[in-house]
């Protein structure tokens, strides 16, 4: 699939409260595989409850093949509840470590972008900065596009996680 | 906390016993009368409870495939579930085609395979396969049980989820050591899975949408799918189309749900379905789903497919409507209790012009029955084998195109009545599950329609059809070829017939039926098939083999090419050979 219509078609957060093992996991992923839906990210981990864990997946479609993922995820047994954040208040975060090259322009042009991101400086060498940095997806992906030219050794995402905001009210549902 | 207090009430039941005794005594608790099994050394310890346990009717198929099939037939013709055991590795992967079978047709299967011991899990031991990850996709649910105390659990769960919402195969493997551990059995029937609770009752709102959508149709039309069988919601959709007067139409899997002896009935839909069935879903304005999936068989081209109707799909499974087709009005819900909720609110439609319409396809394009003094017409053994039966055996079949003129010709009067592997198109289904079905229905004449292909991946099972005298009547459709795929060789690669034709290269099956003990005949004109055909029907303690030699070289129509419209379909040889 080419970049633009990954960029045209949009994207969702799904929340998905599940049954902490690893079958079950290991069959929702199935899913997007076996009936070729796309997947961005996706996180587990356990949740407060004792014996639930919650997904945090992303993934992109039009409204109906977003539908046929939540109706197929219903239908995974031990899948208990089903969240479509996208249109929905909600808290998003993502971290990213990123390794950057100081080597081309020196550590004070990096770190001020690091700033303007609010991203922490964590480790340093002679050549390279690693930054850390938390927001929501978009924004993380804003740094990483700043810091690219610059050259970016290695860094690893978390992929993002979401939560429904308590307070729903002047929600802007287009 | 309400709940753990009952449970600690209902502690003094507890009982201790071994994993392969929980597992006996919970069958025996669910019901199951009848397991289909085949020993090896992980499933030994179920195997020595086995021994001694003449409750539990256990039949040694000859391999398990064969034995997930006729666990299939079982469960079809009766809608409870089968059941399979199975040992580990080469005896579970064996299961693999006959889980995915059923999985495809929405059948209530509970598949047991052994497993090594868990201190040796994921070390490759000696057959040892990773049978819960590779049926994964094509199981509703499945389990690895560790702990014997959660055996009895398990196994409640599977029996519920595997009959319970859409039906499927569910697996539970079962290691070794946990087999022989002493364990808890409290007898505890109720099964609570909070994040398993099926949509039963449709909402109301679009109920009344639906009724009166179908109350102002001009040319309305029911289209009946596997669901309204295994909904056991005939009885309803029968009473429903029948007060309405409105045309019905099944798909291969929904024969049987409507009987084809009502003036309604317009047979089968589809790629080999009848003329006016195509005819009438390319032009009618409303069209009802009861239980039907819009299949690629039933819709041919997508962008051709009933482009005139609007639609409502009534199916328990969300995710079967508006996967291929949009509909206006979705009703999630339990055919039986949604077709009765419309059935209170609909009005017959005023439908007189749409019914001469109707008849007058069926009156030009009726599906053909040709026949021959000193040769059999495949369409014609179909034929005879539906009026010496009256209709009323139960037909199983294989799949090629003895299977699309079984479904054509024989006259459907009866629910599980027709057993077919649909989704999945399985060769070697047929005789297996036709073994099942007649373990499970000992009243019923059941008949196995099979191919000499077809047969072929599973005429082992002679030898266990004998053992166990189960009197299924295999009506061989012998054409000395794989004949669906010689059918599409001639019409979609220019008659280069590849591989498919056997020839003289097929054994003798009379002989081969006698070497295992079994009755075989042949009949090479239609008055020794009527004959063979009689006696046959007489046979009760024995499986017959009736080697029926017939035209090699009848292709099945009509039919819709693939890629082509449902009002595309062709008729005849020539009319192929024009497109
Ligand atoms: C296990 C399996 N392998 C291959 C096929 C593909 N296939 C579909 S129909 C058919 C021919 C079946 O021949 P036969 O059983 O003689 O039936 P006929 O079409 O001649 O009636 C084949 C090979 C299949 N459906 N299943
Ligand atoms: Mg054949």
């Amino acid at each position: 699939m080419s970049t633009t219509t990954i960029i045209k078609t949009p994207k969702h957060t799904l929340s998905v409260l599940v049954k902490h093992n690893l079958n079950t996991l290991s069959r929702i992923i199935g899913i997007f595989s076996a009936k070729g839906f796309e997947l961005d990210s996706v996180t587990f981990a356990s949740e407060a409850e004792p014996g639930m864990a919650r997904l945090t997946i992303t993934t992109r479609g039009d409204e109906r093949t977003v539908e046929q993922i939540n109706k197929h995820l219903h239908n995974v047994v031990d899948v208990l509840k089903v969240t479509n954040l996208t249109h929905k208040k909600c808290i998003e975060r993502e971290l990213a470590i990123v390794k950057v090259s100081t080597a081309k322009v020196g550590r004070p042009e990096i770190m001020l972008i690091a700033q303007a991101f609010k991203a922490k400086v964590i480790d340093i060498t002679s050549d390279k900065l690693a930054l850390e940095v938390t927001g929501n997806t978009d924004k993380v992906d804003a740094m990483i596009e700043v810091l690219r030219p610059y050259g970016i050794i290695a860094m690893s995402r978390t992929g993002s996680i979401a939560l429904k905001r308590e307070f729903q009210g002047a929600v802007n549902i287009n | 906390m309400s709940l753990k207090s009952v449970k600690k009430a209902a502690m003094p039941d507890t009982q201790t016993f071994n994993g392969a005794e929980i597992l006996i005594k919970t069958l025996a608790d669910l019901d199951v009368d009848t397991i289909f099994g085949y020993p090896g050394g992980a499933v030994l310890p179920i195997y020595d409870s086995l021994f001694d346990n003449h409750d539990l009717k256990h039949v040694l198929i000859r391999h398990e495939q064969a034995g997930t099939h006729a666990a299939d037939g079982y469960a079809r013709a009766t809608g409870k579930p089968g059941v399979v055991l199975a040992t580990s590795g080469p005896g579970g992967t064996n299961t693999v085609t006959g889980i995915a079978t059923a999985m495809m047709d929405s059948i209530p299967l509970v598949v047991l395979t052994g497993q090594v011991p868990t201190s040796v899990i994921g070390n490759d031991a000696f057959q040892e396969a990773d049978i819960v990850g590779i049926t994964r996709p094509i199981t509703k649910q499945n389990y690895l049980v560790r702990d014997v105390n959660e055996l009895e659990d398990v196994l409640r769960e599977a029996f519920h989820i595997a009959t319970n919402g859409r039906p499927g195969p569910v697996l539970v493997d079962l290691p070794k050591d946990m087999l022989n551990t002493t364990g808890n059995y409290k007898c505890n029937d109720k099964v609570d899975i909070p994040s398993f609770k099926p949509t039963l009752h449709g909402h109301q709102p679009q109920i009344a949408k639906a009724a009166k959508m179908l109350s102002e149709a001009k040319k309305p039309l029911i289209y009946v799918g596997g669901g309204a069988i295994s909904g056991e919601a005939w009885k309803e959709v029968t009473a429903f189309a029948e007060r309405l007067n409105v045309p019905v139409t099944t798909t291969l899997m929904g024969l049987g749900a409507f009987p084809e002896s009502r003036p309604q009935s317009l047979g089968m839909l589809g790629m080999h379905g009848t003329w006016y069935a195509n005819m009438a879903m390319t032009e009618c304005d409303v069209l009802l789903a009861v239980g039907a999936r819009f299949d690629d068989r039933v819709t041919g081209r997508l962008n051709g497919f009933s482009q005139k109707s609007r639609k409502i799909h009534i199916d328990i499974d969300p995710s079967c409507i508006g996967k291929n087709v949009d509909v206006e009005i979705p009703i999630v819900g339990d055919v039986k209790r949604v077709i009765p909720a419309i059935d209170k609110l609909a009005k017959p439609p005023e439908i007189s012009e749409w019914w001469d319409t109707i008849h007058s396809w069926q009156k030009e394009h009726p599906l053909v029955v040709p026949r021959g003094d000193d040769k059999i017409y495949p369409q014609h053994m179909v034929k005879m084998i539906s009026e010496v039966t009256g209709g009323n055996a139960i037909v199983v079949t294989d799949v090629g195109q003895h299977q699309m003129w079984a479904a054509q010709h024989y006259k459907f009067n009866h629910p599980r009545s027709w057993i077919s592997s649909g989704g999945l198109g399985t060769m070697g289904y047929g005789f297996p599950a036709a073994m099942g079905a007649a373990l499970a229905c000992p009243d019923r004449d059941v008949v196995c329609i099979t191919g000499d292909g077809g047969f072929q991946m599973s005429s082992y099972e002679l030898a266990t059809a004998v053992e166990y005298k189960i009197p299924v009547k295999i009506a061989l459709m012998n054409n000395n070829c794989l004949g669906m795929v010689r059918q599409w060789q001639q019409l979609f690669y220019k008659n280069r017939t590849s591989y498919s034709v056997f020839g003289s290269n097929n054994p003798d099956f009379v002989k081969m039926a006698e070497s295992y003990g079994a009755v075989g005949m042949r009949a090479t004109n239609p008055e020794e098939m009527r004959e063979v055909l009689n006696k046959a029907m007489k046979i009760k303690d024995a499986p017959v083999l009736m080697d029926f030699q017939v035209v090699e070289t009848e292709n099945c129509y009509p039919m819709v090419p693939s890629g082509a419209a449902l009002d595309e379909m062709v008729e005849s040889d020539e009319e192929a050979n024009k497109g």
